[in-house]
């Protein structure tokens, strides 16, 4: 007995030992980029664009890569919500239970384990065969098949929670399954697909390998859909590998940016999903 | 008479509403048309990664074979040589690590989240978890090279290369610090939020019954999760280990800011590596102007992509049975 105990005792301690790693490893991280990335950050570095060359420029700020990420970031997300939404329909209210429904939602969990690499190389040969270079407009058709699977699969598990008698009682209202899914349906799961959308922005912003094909990299603001762009992502990643200090620091207040815009996203999604359903609810 | 119109104004309301002005039918059948023509499109995406990328991997094929494509061991794009062995390894060695590293570890979590874990740390959990999974990969990219790579540099290759240097396995050839190790660090706190994840899920899912007649003929909690729960759920927590090995295998950004990108076939965890994705991001810009090139590094991705569509399939498939619904 006492053998046993001590393994129950000691396994415990295993577990809680680990479980505090874990926890404690996202505070590592975010301490290192903020003791980093707060100190070079000021006025000037979120408000200018650098002022000659991402690699050798000393001088300015990040302010091209937060516009521009927020233009990649939102453009894909808008257009994985325009066709992301139709399929969280179909799947979830025009064809529930079918055979088609169980073999998009497969095929979007695969979609969703892709890595974002193959989504970069892949809207790289698509932009050829259209004679496109890097741009904006490139970079958010990648994005937007990189955040399709995240954002149609979190729709999809809200619009299952929708209580069948719901529906029904819309059916034997008379209503059409279209007006149940954008009258009823879309009513009762409006936190959650925000929610969806949120969570795909924030995929979307923080990914750097599939837009660094596709969108390329600029020290000015974006001029336009079939100009290059910069983004927070690349600007890290670029700048973090120049000899010099103060081209580094523009990487750390970046990252911090990143970070920053990221966590705001997930934590608003959650509070605001928990808010918004207690709504609903009442 | 005033209700009389209002009966009209009634009558022509629909008309008015409706956008295309179609009726309520056809609105139907058209939008019904319309979304399956766009939920077909992840099947269709599916097909179309494999066959455009298997498309300009073709012109490789005519200088090289697969399996020397697949085998060889130099990488000279300029002598038109394309050896993937060397970054084969480099993926294969830095996945493994960081599974080694990680798996045990998010396994207890998970089970203490599941098993012991009051409702309160529960709930903490989840959004820590979801936390964890949203910062982006040039965030661990940064995190790793500016307190994971001075730390295995300064304190723990040495340590090692004292200790246990006499394996080839743990020996230190490369003082830097960037290397296999480094990236293995990264990956595996990268890949734990999803591997506890699906772990809690899939330990969620048996039945309580089983933990009580385990507990009630006077096993301890810990027999419990050892004898009954783990056995029951061995299927779902492989299935979960296996999609992060996946996560791990495709993850491009924070691998290639720490593991040091020397194409050489690894002989030790401190070795410097070159996983496949690395390989891509790192030569993206010059690939169109050396002729093949490109063929080359598409061949990478799509090694990269078979991979993980084969690893994704069998664990989805897995895990939909366990849980009854697969995981996003």
């Amino acid at each position: 007995m006492k053998r046993r105990r001590f393994e129950e005792n000691f396994f415990k301690g295993i577990m809680i030992f680990c479980f505090l790693l874990v926890a404690s490893s996202l505070g590592f991280i975010l301490f290192i980029v903020v003791m980093k990335g707060l100190p070079a950050l000021n006025w000037a570095m979120l408000t200018q664009t650098p002022k000659g060359g991402y690699y050798l420029g000393k001088e300015g700020g990040i302010l091209n890569a937060i516009i521009g990420s927020i233009y990649l970031a939102g453009g894909g997300t808008l257009l994985a919500l325009i066709l992301g939404l139709p399929i969280a329909f179909y799947v979830g209210v025009y064809s529930r239970k079918s055979k088609i429904a169980d073999w998009v939602r497969l095929s979007l969990d695969i979609l969703w384990g892709v890595p974002s690499i193959v989504y970069g190389a892949f809207g790289f040969i698509l932009m050829l065969s259209m004679g496109m270079r890097a741009s904006l407009l490139g970079g958010i058709i990648t994005l937007a098949l990189l955040e399709l699977p995240i954002m149609t699969r979190a729709m999809d598990e809200v619009i299952r929670m929708v209580p069948r008698d719901l529906e029904q009682a819309s059916y034997a209202l008379g209503a059409t399954r279209f007006e149940t899914a954008f009258r009823v349906v879309i009513r009762q799961t409006l936190p959650g697909i925000i929610t969806a959308i949120l969570l795909a922005f924030g995929r979307g912003i923080g990914d750097a390998a599939s837009v660094l094909f596709t969108a390329g990299y600029t020290d000015r603001l974006p001029g336009g859909l079939l100009q290059p762009v910069a983004s927070l992502p690349l600007a890290v990643f670029f700048q973090l590998g120049t000899p010099f200090p103060e081209v580094q620091q523009r990487a750390y207040s970046a990252a911090l940016v990143l970070t920053f815009i990221v966590l705001i996203i997930s934590l608003g999604s959650r509070w605001l999903s928990n808010r918004l359903s207690r709504f609903a609810h009442e | 008479m005033n209700n009389l119109k209002t009966a009209k104004q009634l009558n022509s309301f629909p008309k008015k509403r409706s956008l295309l002005r179609l009726s309520r039918g056809s609105k139907e059948r058209f939008t019904d048309k319309l979304f399956l023509s766009i939920s077909l499109l992840p099947v269709v995406l599916i097909a179309l990664l494999v066959l455009a990328l298997w498309l300009r991997t073709q012109p490789i094929f005519e200088s090289q074979s697969l399996w020397s494509l697949l085998l060889g061991q130099t990488w000279h794009p300029i002598k038109k040589q394309f050896g993937f062995l060397p970054f084969i390894a480099g993926t294969v060695w830095v996945t493994l690590v960081a599974m080694v590293l990680s798996v045990p570890v998010c396994l207890f979590s998970a089970i203490y989240l599941s098993e012991y874990a009051r409702p309160s740390t529960r709930t903490i959990m989840k959004p820590l978890l979801d936390l964890l999974a949203a910062i982006p990969s040039v965030v661990y990219g940064v995190w790793g090279m500016l307190a994971i790579v001075p730390w295995i540099q300064k304190s723990f290759a040495p340590f090692m290369n004292k200790w246990l240097g006499y394996i080839p396995f743990f020996k230190v050839n490369n003082p830097t610090g960037f290397g296999i190790m480094a990236g293995g660090v990264v990956l595996a706190v990268m890949v734990a939020p999803f591997i506890i994840a699906i772990t809690y899920e899939v330990l969620q899912a048996v039945p309580n019954g089983l933990r009580q007649a385990s507990l009630a003929v006077g096993a301890t909690q810990w027999e419990t999760i050892k004898f009954v729960v783990m056995r029951q759920c061995l299927p779902g927590v492989i299935a979960g280990i296996v999609l992060g090995a996946s996560r791990a295998l495709g993850e491009t950004m924070a691998v290639l800011m720490v593991v040091g990108n020397v194409p050489q076939l690894p002989t030790s965890i401190f070795d410097a590596a070159y996983p496949l994705p690395a390989l891509i991001a790192n030569n993206y810009g010059e690939m169109l102007t050396i002729p093949l090139y490109d063929a080359a590094l598409m061949g990478a991705s799509l090694i990269l992509l078979l991979v993980v569509l084969v690893f994704n399939i069998l664990s989805t498939l897995i895990l939909s049975r366990i849980v009854g619904r697969t995981w996003t």
